[in-house]
């Protein structure tokens, strides 16, 4: 018999705290039966800066800047699956709660109004990208096939929800697993 | 100089300090002052010993109520499809450039405010505006200039032109209502005759039906008002008249005010009735005045009052009220909450209007044209009413027709004209579709013209709009749900909700930034909004558009772009703040919003 | 005579004359989702949770008095789907963010929401611009998480004898304000001792210094699915 093809699986942080990656590693004893079943792409767990074709993509954050959509946009490019993992990922999150404020005076509040920060100037580094107005759930930027929400999603309910994709059923995750917060 | 405390205490002197017509004292004032500021609502509120929050809250409900300040001169363009057409958007400009504002702004001197409103009822002579609430149809530019100068010279409107506020009937065709005098008191004096159990039954002969909009048999909302408990009843004239591309009500209050009022009288008559209310929109204010001189003589000559016709106990009198710019008060218990002063709102029904309506009495609620009928039923009988039109929808039918068409105007058929014939009436060419009772409606494609004016086949409360071939029906729904969800009451989820995201949605199309994936999701919220809402208003918002897609796909499917998903938001634009900030405009300083690589 | 009954998902349910859908049910146990109805007051209507399909027609069961003979159709996935999109409007008009909620745990938005198995918001969130209002000493309100099931508005008018909020504007500009000129809580009558102080579904009225008393993870929803806790006489609740 012919070992299964190992599932090829991807994961980034983009306006998140890895908080989610935590709980990812959070998995215990799954871990290993995990990395029987899948091989990393792209991940703060691996080495790999792009993302190639992979099967299942897992976000964490929200989109807050000019990279975050370029990454995003690779990932939806490259993965089958596109997984929102997280409340950050799902709804915005914590970084979403300046959407009432007005960028500008966001940035100038960080830039030049703190101390240790006084150079005058909000940075103009063409190296640095820049926000957006308004942070983003990434299914407001790409399409998205399944959402795991949570601030972070618990160990539990990432293992039962990745176990369903890996098995190719439709993930569910409900009471009590299911959380907001 | 007036204070406001003086406007106050004038405006509820009027109304006799009566929490129930609070709207009508807030409507009052609303002229006098020009705005109503907070101070001002504390007053009304302790005067009428309501809480203020309440009051705070009637006046936050209704467009032509103004909780900030606005500008002294208001000028509000008429927003419906066919105002449009006409090129109201344009003379929006024009005024706004000339006077240095933007529209939804109040100028820096606080001079002139411009913005735009819902269908003011003028389609058959747009583009129409209002002025300090008075209406002004036949706009073209020569006209808005001089606009310009009367409110840059701070004229009084009362010192503007007389025949900028003439208004035209424009009545094309005639046939039993339009087309035969109407001696007031004589279809009274029939079925005074015919006792109120006989009438009745004439009543029920005709099978007269609501020409509202739901299609209601008269006879039996009567008689349930008749059978219900409780005295004091209530007949209503519901002369709300919103649905954009309606006008015929218009007509006849203008016209035939006495058969409106003698149906109303008759419908008294018929119930038990002692107290009768005209529920007049805010944008036909300027016809208050014909209708109370219509009024005064009626009471004059005994067909109002006590005893009316000489008979011992028929007491009846009407009185009217204005709304203030809410389409949703046409809905016939939102109206009743409207007339009792509050917000609004429909009630949940049962109980209906005929056992629980005005302050809980059993009350009649019919449209002024099916009032307006009643007359013709009570001089010739029940069964010759019943013999035109069609089997199951008797009688002539009123169409307000506008849009594309060398004579639009009021035209009275009976029921069962073919739409084809109707159009080759009002000189209608290369048709590409007709907008049949207004937004609400039904959207009929040629193929469908042969398609009958009647219940049973297409229905309608009135409104006949014509787009020819030029025009893009996507637009037309666009307009249609803009509306939808400036006017919902915002009661229930599905409708609060449902109508701002079906008009995001549709704006997204219109930039240019469709997927496949927004029309699924177009069809989602058409099918929430069908079932879960909880009056006409949103049940009906997504007409156009499901129609649209159902006869005019590709209409929709040239705004998509041929990928699967695109952002609702413009992706580059959401950085413009940043490249503001930081001086940046470099490659990296942007964002294309078009690629999403294909999956 | 027997007592009428209806047919709920194809079980009978009995009811007494002007018992609406919702009542009944929950009377013989079963329940049907719903936000803003309560026990104490009279139906209101606005929410669409409670939406059945009774005799080939969608009702609001909440306000929707029982007839005798009727199919009702309630858990299906068709329906339950349509409620589920219902929340996901109520998600997006408002900010909701559960983690920095103190209500989560204890939220009926939230818990509907488990319960249904919403897992994201779907639509583009409006990001409404609705501040806060801290003036009362004893009592915050958040109204970036309002749902307008006017329970407030009711226990402050009918329980309380006061009239402390109202709803202004209309549609999706639609806003709780309170009954006092300048706007704040602080220069109302409200006592956090109201009714009204205790009624609020979701997380817009907070008492001050009770935050996060009853860890996450500990709290109402965390131990039992609405459709349980929904069930309970109100004795036991509250
Ligand atoms: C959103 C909405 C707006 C309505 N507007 C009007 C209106 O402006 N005039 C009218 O007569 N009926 C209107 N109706 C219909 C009324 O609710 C009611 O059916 C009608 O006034 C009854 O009168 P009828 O039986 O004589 O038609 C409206 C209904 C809805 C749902
Ligand atoms: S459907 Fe719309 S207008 Fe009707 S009650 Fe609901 S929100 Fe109000
Ligand atoms: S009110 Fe409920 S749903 Fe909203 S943020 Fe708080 S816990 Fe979450
Ligand atoms: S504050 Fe709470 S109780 Fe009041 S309307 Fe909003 S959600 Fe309902
Ligand atoms: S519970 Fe019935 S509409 Fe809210």
């Amino acid at each position: 018999m012919t070992e299964p093809r190992k599932i090829r699986l991807a994961t980034v942080s983009l306006a998140g705290c890895f908080g989610c990656h935590m709980s990812l590693l959070d998995i215990d004893d799954h871990l290993f039966e995990l990395a029987g079943k899948v091989a990393f792409d792209r991940s703060p767990l691996t080495d790999i800066k792009r993302c190639g074709p992979c099967d299942i993509g897992l976000i964490e954050g929200g989109v807050c800047n000019a990279e975050n959509v370029h990454v995003l946009r690779a990932f939806r490019a490259n993965c089958h699956t596109l997984v929102a993992l997280g409340a950050c990922a799902v709804n915005g999150g914590l970084p979403a709660q300046r959407n009432h404020l007005d960028l500008g005076r966001c940035l100038t509040a960080v830039f030049q109004s703190r101390p240790g920060m006084d150079t005058g100037a909000v940075p103009d580094d063409p190296e640095l990208p820049l926000p957006l107005d308004q942070v983003h759930p990434i299914h407001e930027v790409v399409h998205v096939d399944y959402f795991l929400p949570g601030c972070p999603p618990s160990g539990e309910a990432i293992w039962a929800f990745v176990s369903d994709l890996l098995a190719g059923r439709t993930p569910r995750v409900a009471h009590p697993l299911l959380h907001f917060d | 100089m007036t204070t406001t405390d003086e406007h106050v205490e004038a405006a509820l002197q009027r109304y006799g300090h009566r929490a129930d017509v609070l709207l009508q004292i807030l409507v009052e004032l609303q002229a006098r002052v020009g705005w109503l500021p907070s101070a001002l609502i504390t007053r009304v509120a302790h005067a009428l010993g309501l809480p203020r929050a309440r009051v705070e809250g009637v006046a936050g409900f209704y467009s032509f109520l103004h909780l900030a300040p606005v500008g002294r001169y208001r000028v509000l363009f008429s927003d419906n499809i066919v105002d449009q057409m006409l090129g109201s958007r344009a003379l929006m400009a024009q005024l706004c450039d000339t006077l240095w504002l933007s529209p939804g702004r109040v100028s820096e001197d606080g001079l002139v405010s411009v913005d735009t409103t819902s269908c003011t009822g003028m389609g058959d002579q747009g583009p129409a505006m209002l002025v300090n609430g008075q209406a002004i149809a036949r706009l073209d530019p020569a006209r808005v200039n001089e606009i310009c100068e009367l409110i840059r010279a701070q004229r009084p409107l009362d010192a503007w032109p007389a025949h900028y506020f003439a208004i035209d009937d424009n009545i094309r065709r005639r046939d039993a209502l339009l087309g035969s005098a109407f001696v007031p008191g004589d279809a009274l004096r029939a079925a005074i005759a015919l006792g109120r159990e006989g009438w009745l039954a004439q009543m029920q002969a005709s099978n007269l039906r609501g020409r509202g909009g739901a299609g209601f048999t008269t006879a039996v909302k009567w008689q349930a008002c008749r059978d219900a408990p409780g005295a004091q009843k209530v007949v209503v004239c519901n002369a709300d008249e919103g649905e954009p591309g309606t006008f015929k009500d218009r007509v006849l209050l203008t016209r035939c005010a006495h058969q409106v009022i003698e149906g109303m009288t008759l419908a008294a008559w018929a119930v038990g009735a002692q107290q009768g209310l005209i529920y007049l929109r805010g944008e036909y204010c300027y016809l208050r005045a014909s209708l109370e001189a219509v009024l005064a003589q009626r009471r004059r000559a005994g067909w109002l009052g006590a005893g009316i016709g000489g008979v011992a106990g028929f007491d009846f009198d009407v009185e009217i009220h204005l709304g203030a710019g809410a389409y949703v008060c046409g809905e016939e218990s939102a109206l009743l909450e409207s007339l009792e002063g509050k917000r609004g709102t429909p009630r949940i029904r049962p109980p209906f209007p005929v056992t629980h309506g005005y302050l809980g009495r059993p009350t009649v609620v019919n449209n002024v044209e099916t009032l307006a009928k009643c007359c013709l039923i009570a001089q010739h009988g029940g069964p010759a009413f019943a013999a035109t039109g069609t089997a199951q929808s008797a009688g002539t039918k009123l169409l307000s027709i506008s849009g594309d068409c060398a004579r639009p105007g009021v035209y009275e058929y009976p029921f069962g004209v073919s739409i084809r014939q109707v159009l080759d009436d009002c000189g209608a060419r290369e048709v590409q579709a007709v907008q049949v009772g207004g937004a609400s409606g039904v959207t009929v494609a040629p193929y469908e013209f042969g398609r009958k004016i009647a219940f049973e086949d297409v229905p309608t409360a009135g409104a006949f709009m014509v787009f020819d071939a030029t025009r893009d029906i996507f637009e037309v729904a666009r307009n249609f749900v803009h509306f939808f969800a400036h006017e919902s009451c915002g009661f229930c989820t599905p409708c609060r909700v449902g109508t701002a995201l079906l008009r995001n949605t549709l704006d997204k199309l219109a930039k240019g930034n469709g997927s496949a994936a927004d029309l699924t999701e177009i069809e989602d919220l058409d099918r929430l909004l069908k079932q879960t809402s909880h009056c006409g208003l949103g049940s009906s918002a997504p007409n156009p558009v499901i129609d649209g897609l159902q006869k005019f796909r590709p209409a929709y499917e040239r705004h998509l772009r041929n990928r699967d998903f695109v952002p609702a938001f413009d992706l580059d634009g959401a950085l413009a703040r940043a490249r503001q900030m930081t001086g940046r405009d470099d490659p990296g300083a942007h964002l294309d919003n078009a690629t999403e690589a294909e999956r | 005579m027997s007592t009428p009954h209806f047919l709920l998902d194809g079980l009978p349910v009995p009811f007494e004359e002007g018992q609406t859908i919702l009542e009944a049910a929950r009377a013989a146990g079963r329940y049907i989702p719903h936000l803003c109805w309560h026990p104490e007051f009279a139906p209101h209507g606005s929410c669409k949770l409670c939406v059945v399909k009774a005799a080939g027609r969608y009702v609001s069961s909440c306000a929707m008095p029982a007839r005798a003979g009727w199919e009702v159709e309630s858990d299906t996935p068709a329906l339950n789907t349509r409620r589920r999109t219902l929340l996901q409007m109520l998600f997006v008009e408002g900010n909701h963010f559960c983690p920095a909620c103190e209500k989560s745990g204890d939220c009926q938005l939230q818990a509907l929401a488990y319960d249904l198995e919403m897992t994201t918001p779907r639509f583009t969130h409006f990001f409404p611009d609705r501040p806060v209002d801290a003036s009362h000493p004893d009592v915050l309100l958040d109204f970036n998480r309002c749902i307008y099931c006017e329970l407030c508005v009711r226990a402050s008018r009918e329980t309380d004898g006061k009239a402390v909020f109202a709803l202004s504007q209309r549609g999706i500009h639609k806003k709780l304000v309170v009954n006092a000129e300048s706007g704040r809580l602080a220069d109302t009558d409200f006592a956090a001792t109201d009714h009204a102080a205790h009624i609020c579904p979701v997380g817009v009225i907070l008492h001050k210094r009770v935050g996060f008393r009853t860890p996450i993870g500990a709290r109402t929803y965390d131990a039992a699915p609405i459709r349980v806790v929904a069930m309970r006489t109100e004795a036991d609740d509250d």
